[in-house]
């Protein structure tokens, strides 16, 4: 007979967290504990308390916020640990999983609890308790009696001595509970005592999946998960390779079988982390994107520009310019997609993907540009250029309303950065913009770019205030002036002086 | 490919679509060149092709407006941004006719009468279409055909009130040895 395993780490929420140790802690979702730690509940702090009741009581609580995939994801690391010991897991939710006790295999169950514990303890996951039993729901009655990292074995048979001692309480069904107390029924001893269709219309499901395990009639299997597949690839070089070119023709066949290990599986990849590492450490691990999928060329191609580092952006020459020799390159999928893949055909598409990359080879990444449209109130704002083959992240969104913003027709030239300009009166004063955001006086004369011209007819002004809740806050304002030759420009009054942002040619 | 394969002329070459504002005007053709002296211009001769799913690349240009060419019915997904290419513009210009159907193309300096038919052939040998933008008094020598704006007149704003919303572009249009057209293009 096949005996359940229970691994119990109480407070999950908090222990992802990860808050120092004894140090207490909670974690609140709308200004309510969802959930604390034993350190927190000394100062009596309770579920349900809310965050300023909960500060009183304990000023250096820790607070963090309820994130569900912090817990889950946290919790599979312990699910992999887990896994390694002991194949075919059941994760219940986050903080409880279930596999089928590996009996006499560590030596025994106490042995086998204590071997989980250590691996968990080794991991960082200090309060673990492990239950065994005959089936799942008593295993986890016994996980959560035991004392931190320790094990209680119920005995072949003797689930229902275990369960009748217990109270009621342990039931999740708080109206059951009440009833059942009311009823004179403390324990679940007397709950067994009752005939089964009444439990279940009385009490409701909890109570009678009790009742069923109480007469050892719950025998539904575990449904334990299959091991997560491992997609990515690595290469070791040995001896490790000095330069570029020579690491990546041998990543070849490596970048092949990522694709073709993806593929079996009926995915592609659109993200990925290529991790470089020499004299035996990580030197440099970039995440890239890309618009479509990655086919192995593509993927030697990011490597190439990884370790060349011919990017011009900063944030990528701390990555690039490796120093020393490399010995391993590994990939790792980040993200991958079901619904594309390679059509029968080909396509036009791909032969322009190839000819822009050879531009890219010749140039450096980001010489070659995608241009996109994004929100904002100047056209220079109004428009993303991102390297050609990356997707483009952060844009502002497009469809809010964007106050200040000039009307269309857009200018077709957009200068960058905005070069200086003079606009002066009649008078031959300059023109300012006032408080209240209008001009001092009409434009008449201006110098947009190289030589001066008369004002034919000007519009605006279009006043902005950007980020005026902060010091560093500015006002401008932007008009549209067509000069005596009939050209307009969009000239923008910031701290003083005008600038040329645009022209309409 | 298939109306060489048939052996018929070159000069039966594939005609690009232009905008409708801009069909009496220009022409053009993939393997030839039209020359234009501003950025409008070259969106304006940019989106007829691009509309009708050409992939078009702008080599050259720093100071493209991204909004204006989305604002003509440029299809962005297919178009390709080389704004400073730095030395290597021709080979870049190159390597991109290659594989686009339309490039404009900035030329940092003054271009030769050999460079330009190096570059000729290979547009004719690829059947793309090059929009080459010269300002000032500068020519890229053996156009198709030129444009030349004559005058520029925007109208909507007043001392003040409205805003840009009307332009009418005078198109001085030259095509080999025949006398110059004038046009009008909105």
């Amino acid at each position: 007979m096949s005996r359940t395993l229970v691994v119990w780490c109480p407070d999950w929420p908090v222990a992802a967290a990860q808050p120092p140790l004894h140090a207490p802690a909670a974690v609140f979702k709308a200004n309510r504990v969802v959930c604390d730690n034993a350190p927190a509940r000394r100062f009596g702090i309770r579920r349900g308390m809310r965050r300023r009741d909960a500060q009183a009581r304990c000023p250096e609580l820790l607070l963090f916020d309820e994130r569900p995939e912090r817990d889950v994801r946290a919790f599979a690391d312990v699910l992999a640990t887990l896994e390694r010991l002991r194949p075919g897991v059941a994760p219940l939710r986050p903080g409880l999983v279930a596999l089928r006790s590996p009996g006499r295999f560590y030596g025994g169950e106490t042995e086998a609890g204590a071997v989980f514990a250590e691996a968990l303890v080794a991991q960082g996951v200090w309060d673990v308790r492990v239950g065994v039993a005959d089936d799942l729901y008593t295993a986890e009655q016994a996980a959560r009696r035991a004392a931190i990292q320790e094990t209680v074995v119920i005995p072949e048979g003797a689930s229902r001595v275990f369960l009748e001692q217990l109270p009621v309480d342990v039931l999740e069904d708080a109206d059951a509970v009440s009833l059942l107390k009311r009823l004179g029924l403390p324990s679940l001893g007397d709950l067994a005592g009752l005939p089964a269709s009444d439990v279940h219309t009385r009490f409701g499901p909890q109570a009678a999946l009790v009742h069923r395990v109480l007469h050892g009639r719950e025998t539904r299997p575990l449904a334990t998960r299959t091991p997560p597949p491992e997609l990515d690839r690595h290469v070791d070089f040995e001896p490790p390779l000095p330069d570029a070119e020579a690491v990546c023709f041998s990543s070849r066949r490596t970048m092949e079988r990522f694709v073709q290990g993806l593929a079996e599986r009926q995915l592609v990849a659109t993200e990925v982390t290529i991790e470089v590492y020499a004299d035996g450490q990580l030197a440099s691990s970039r995440r890239w994107l890309h618009p479509r999928w990655f086919t192995s060329v593509d993927l030697v191609d990011r490597l190439h520009w990884q370790l060349v580092g011919v990017s011009t952006r900063p944030t990528s020459e701390i990555n690039g310019g490796i120093r020393s020799a490399v010995d391993r390159v590994r990939v790792v999928p980040e993200e991958v997609a079901t619904d594309h893949g390679d059509g029968l055909w080909g396509g036009t598409d791909d032969r322009v993907e190839r000819g822009i990359a050879r531009v890219q080879g010749m140039l450096g990444h980001e010489a070659v540009l995608a241009p996109t449209l994004q929100g904002g109130r100047s056209p220079a704002d109004r428009q993303a250029l991102v390297p050609w083959g990356e997707r483009p992240v952060g844009l502002r969104p497009v469809d809010r309303p964007w106050p200040g913003a000039i009307p269309p027709p857009a200018p077709a030239r957009v200068l960058a950065p905005p070069t200086e300009a003079v606009v002066l009166d009649a008078a031959g004063r300059p023109v300012a913009m006032l408080e209240r955001g209008c001009l001092s006086s009409d434009p008449f004369r201006f110098r947009a770019e190289g030589c001066w011209e008369r004002v034919a007819s000007w519009a605006g002004p279009w006043p902005v205030e950007e980020l005026w809740w902060e010091q560093a806050g500015r006002r401008v304002a932007r008009c549209q002036v067509v000069g005596s030759d009939g050209r307009a420009w969009l000239l923008v009054f910031d701290s003083g002086t005008w600038f040329t942002e645009a022209a309409y040619d | 490919m298939v109306r060489r394969m048939e052996g018929r002329e070159l000069d039966d070459r594939l005609t690009l679509p232009v905008l409708p504002e801009l069909a009496g005007v220009v022409q053009l053709r993939a393997g030839g060149v039209c020359q234009v002296d501003s950025v409008s211009l070259a969106l304006d001769v940019m989106a007829g092709p691009s509309q009708s799913g050409t992939w078009c690349g702008v080599v050259g240009v720093p100071d493209l407006g991204v909004l204006a060419a989305a604002e003509r019915g440029i299809n962005l997904e297919r178009t390709v941004l080389v704004p400073d290419p730095g030395e290597l513009w021709l080979e870049a210009t190159a390597a991109l006719v290659d594989v686009l159907g339309l490039v404009v193309l900035k030329p940092p300096a003054r271009v030769s009468e050999s460079l330009a038919a190096k570059l000729g052939a290979r547009l004719r040998k690829r059947e793309a279409a090059l929009v080459a933008l010269v300002d000032g008094q500068g020519e890229w020598p053996r156009a198709e055909v030129r444009l030349r704006t004559e005058s520029v007149r925007w109208s909507g704003p007043h001392l003040g009130e409205g805003h840009l919303c009307d332009r009418r572009v005078a198109v001085l249009s030259q095509r080999g040895g025949a006398p110059a057209r004038r046009a009008v293009v909105a």
